[in-house]
């Protein structure tokens, strides 16, 4: 059976997860050059999140009514946490030298993956997220699990609504203002603050998308489930280009379908057999890193900006 | 511009950190000190000797470590109270190692620090004992592990040419994976019918070593492998995996690694539509690989070291013990092995105080190593003894199928060879 297909398919579907997740680096990149390290975590906490309100749910509610409220518990609790992070841990150091606030942030995200550990009930082992009902789909050679449903659908529309949102709404003006040149866009009476916040909030809402979309395509969430996700994220966000919104998806995408080709592929070449399997994809994943940025530095969305770093 | 100013914030910044740095040390350097000073010394009621316990107590594999720390305490209470050692109260310090080599051998020097530690339970991972022996073997300190079962830690690098005893100071209640492996392997072979294995590994030492001698075995057996792939443990997405076990016609999947991996590969192979049992190692024989394998992990296979803890008259008074200190954690699959390997130290002790006419002589940790080699008693999983490389004389293993949620024994035995 050729297998082609469904590697796509299972490339696809982690290239999403990894782009949601991704846009939530790009963007405050895009405004204020943090590298934000905790996002991760913030992903982490909508899962946890969603979590909670499946357990508050009486037993046998209809995934129809939970799956929402399941959404929004999850972009609550991400959006807090993201909101507070830039309150008190990021906007005390705006100004500061560069690597101040991305050692905080770094120092964010041990805490909050910490905190999770040691204060959610039973979090100390992987705490088992429900299942969205049905089984799978079969399409030819392709199958699509039941879980990977709501991914399927909330990725592109998510997409849609956040090119949506930046395009076309005043605020969203104003964010790319204040990505271009914050001094200019205060002077011409955008409220640079409040953009950077809701540049955090809506990182966090992609992220507890992303979360739900995880905790249903693998059935648990954990308090280290940020950490490495939240890494390959960032490399998404870099390989398409940082700073834009629709490099996040596209360097998610590409490095999904990298990562699962080369699982598939790699050790069938002669010679290179120590080389493939699934060890050595996330190695691969970072060899097209290094040569898409050889060729293209700045990503493959990216657009050459001499004043930023 | 901000040239100037960024220069001077950041060796003001230097300045502090080495500070507060150089302060932490000395604080932690006269802690230690403390501690040591009234190492050995009796204090009112007679001596303390501490037993070290390192195991991942945070971190993916808690469950397990959690299983071995409460087993120990348990150990160490039930000793205190029986007034087992004449004049000695055992107490227990454990430590976290998070399932890293590098955590595990800070865990060492710091029980080797400590004067009062005379032997240590643990560690659960392989690859942790392989950074900590060296530590223990260099103080004479004796280390009996609960879990270890890379037949290289006691047996040597060339274990399956020729054996030699590389640590003196190492001994372990578990049996190891050249008995695992192959044991798993005539069973899936003869007992379950299945000829066609595809082999998955998690690359580390553990993992690795049980999936090589489950594989050596198969195939001796005459059956075939028609497959193998190595995951890595940080991630959660094995669908590339998963694909490849669905498009192969292997009936059986063996995986060498842990239940944090197993659980969700499991339940994704079979979610993809390949309705093929998971054999593991003692490493996936855990209550919370049912629960990520959630249904679909009905039928899956785990080996695991000893009979089956509840089915032993010995183990009886321990699972009643355990339940009655009301520890929150269950025991898990080592439980029985840390009780016998606290136990064990517990009875070196005794036997090198008595020895001494009722006190800790002065070379006390090199006594006890000593004494170790020749332990043997009834512990929790049978007769707990050790052979000429340290490794448990106790061979017994047992296969265990989940069943309505719940780990069944199905098979116990001695491996022969």
């Amino acid at each position: 059976m050729n297998e082609l297909p469904q590697q796509l398919v299972n490339g696809l579907l982690l290239g999403s997860m990894y782009g949601l997740v991704a846009i939530g680096y790009t963007m405050v990149y895009g405004i204020v050059q943090l590298i934000n390290f905790a996002h991760g975590e913030i992903f982490m906490t909508g899962g946890f999140g969603a979590l909670t309100v499946w357990l508050w749910l009486p037993d046998g509610t209809s995934m129809w009514i939970a799956l929402p409220l399941m959404l929004i518990g999850a972009i609550i609790v991400a959006v807090t946490v993201a909101i507070g992070a830039e309150r008190f841990a990021y906007r005390p150091l705006r100004g500061a030298p560069r690597l101040a606030p991305l050692i905080t942030a770094i120092g964010l995200s041990l805490a909050l993956q910490q905190a999770v550990w040691a204060w959610y009930p039973e979090a100390k082992s992987p705490r088992v997220f429900p299942e969205l009902p049905g089984g799978r789909i079969e399409l030819g050679s392709v199958t699509i699990q039941s879980g990977d449903i709501f991914l399927i659908a909330a990725a592109p529309l998510c997409m849609f609504i956040l090119g949506f949102f930046v395009m076309k709404t005043r605020t969203g003006r104003g964010m790319q203002a204040t990505a271009q040149d914050p001094d200019t866009a205060k002077l011409m009476g955008v409220n640079t603050d409040r953009i950077i916040v809701i540049a955090f909030a809506l990182g966090a809402v992609f992220a507890a998308v992303g979360a739900v979309a995880y905790g249903f395509k693998y059935g648990e969430v954990r308090p280290t489930m940020g950490f490495v996700l939240g890494l390959k994220a960032f490399t998404a966000a870099v390989l398409g280009g940082i700073g834009n919104i629709y490099g996040a998806m596209i360097g998610g995408l590409v490095l999904g379908v990298a990562e699962a080709l080369s699982t598939a592929y790699i050790a069938d070449i002669p010679g290179m057999s120590q080389l493939g399997g699934q060890s050595w994809a996330d190695v691969w994943a970072f060899v097209l890193l290094i040569v898409v940025l050889l060729v293209r530095p700045q990503g493959l969305l990216g657009e050459r900006v001499a004043d930023r770093a | 511009m901000p040239g100037k100013g960024l220069i001077v914030r950041q060796r003001s910044l230097i300045a502090i950190t080495a500070a507060l740095a150089a302060g932490a040390l000395t604080l932690t350097a006269c802690g230690s000190r403390d501690e040591g000073g009234s190492g050995g010394s009796d204090n009112g009621g007679g001596t303390t000797v501490v037993i070290g316990v390192d195991a991942p107590l945070t971190g993916d594999l808690t469950a397990l470590g959690l299983g071995i720390k409460n087993s120990v305490d348990l150990a160490v209470k039930t000793a205190n109270k029986d007034k087992y050692v004449d004049g000695v109260t055992f107490e227990i310090q454990a430590l976290d190692d998070q399932g890293q080599p590098s955590s595990g051998q800070q865990n060492a020097t710091k029980l080797v620090a400590d004067e009062k530690v005379l032997g240590v339970v643990g560690p659960l991972n392989s690859s942790v004992a392989e950074s900590m022996q060296k530590v223990f073997d260099d103080a004479k300190l004796v280390e009996v592990s609960p879990a270890n079962t890379n037949p290289a830690l006691t047996q040597g690098p060339n274990w399956q040419t020729k054996k030699e005893r590389v640590y003196d100071s190492y001994f372990r209640t578990a049996t190891t994976d050249a008995i695992q492996g192959p044991f798993a392997a005539q069973y899936v072979y003869n007992d379950a019918k299945k000829k066609k294995v595809f082999v998955v590994d998690d690359k580390k030492t553990y993992g690795a070593g049980l999936a090589s001698t489950f594989t050596a075995e198969f195939k001796e057996l005459g059956g075939e492998v028609v497959g193998t792939e190595h995951v890595n443990p940080d991630t959660k997405d094995f669908s590339a995996v998963v694909t490849k076990i669905k498009n192969s016609d292997a009936d059986v999947v063996y995986y060498g690694g842990e239940y944090p991996v197993a659980g969700p590969l499991s339940k994704q192979i079979k979610k993809a539509g390949k309705d093929i049992p998971l054999v593991g190692g003692d490493g996936i024989y855990s209550a919370d690989f049912i629960k990520l394998a959630g249904t679909e992990g009905t039928g899956d296979l785990a080996t695991s070291v000893g009979a089956p803890v509840e089915d032993l008259p010995s183990a009886k008074e321990f699972v009643a013990n355990y339940e009655a200190e009301g520890y929150k954690e269950a025991y898990e699959a080592y439980g029985g092995y840390s009780y016998d390997s606290a136990w064990a130290i517990i009875e070196a002790v005794k036997k090198v105080v008595e020895d001494n006419d009722g006190k800790l002589p002065d070379d006390a940790r090199a006594k006890v190593t000593e004494a170790m080699q020749n332990v043997s008693f009834d512990g929790v999983t049978g007769k707990v003894s050790f052979d000429e490389f340290g490794d448990a004389t106790n061979k017994q293993l047992t296969v265990y199928s989940v069943e309505g949620g719940q780990w069944k024994p199905v098979k116990s035995g001695t491996y022969t060879g």
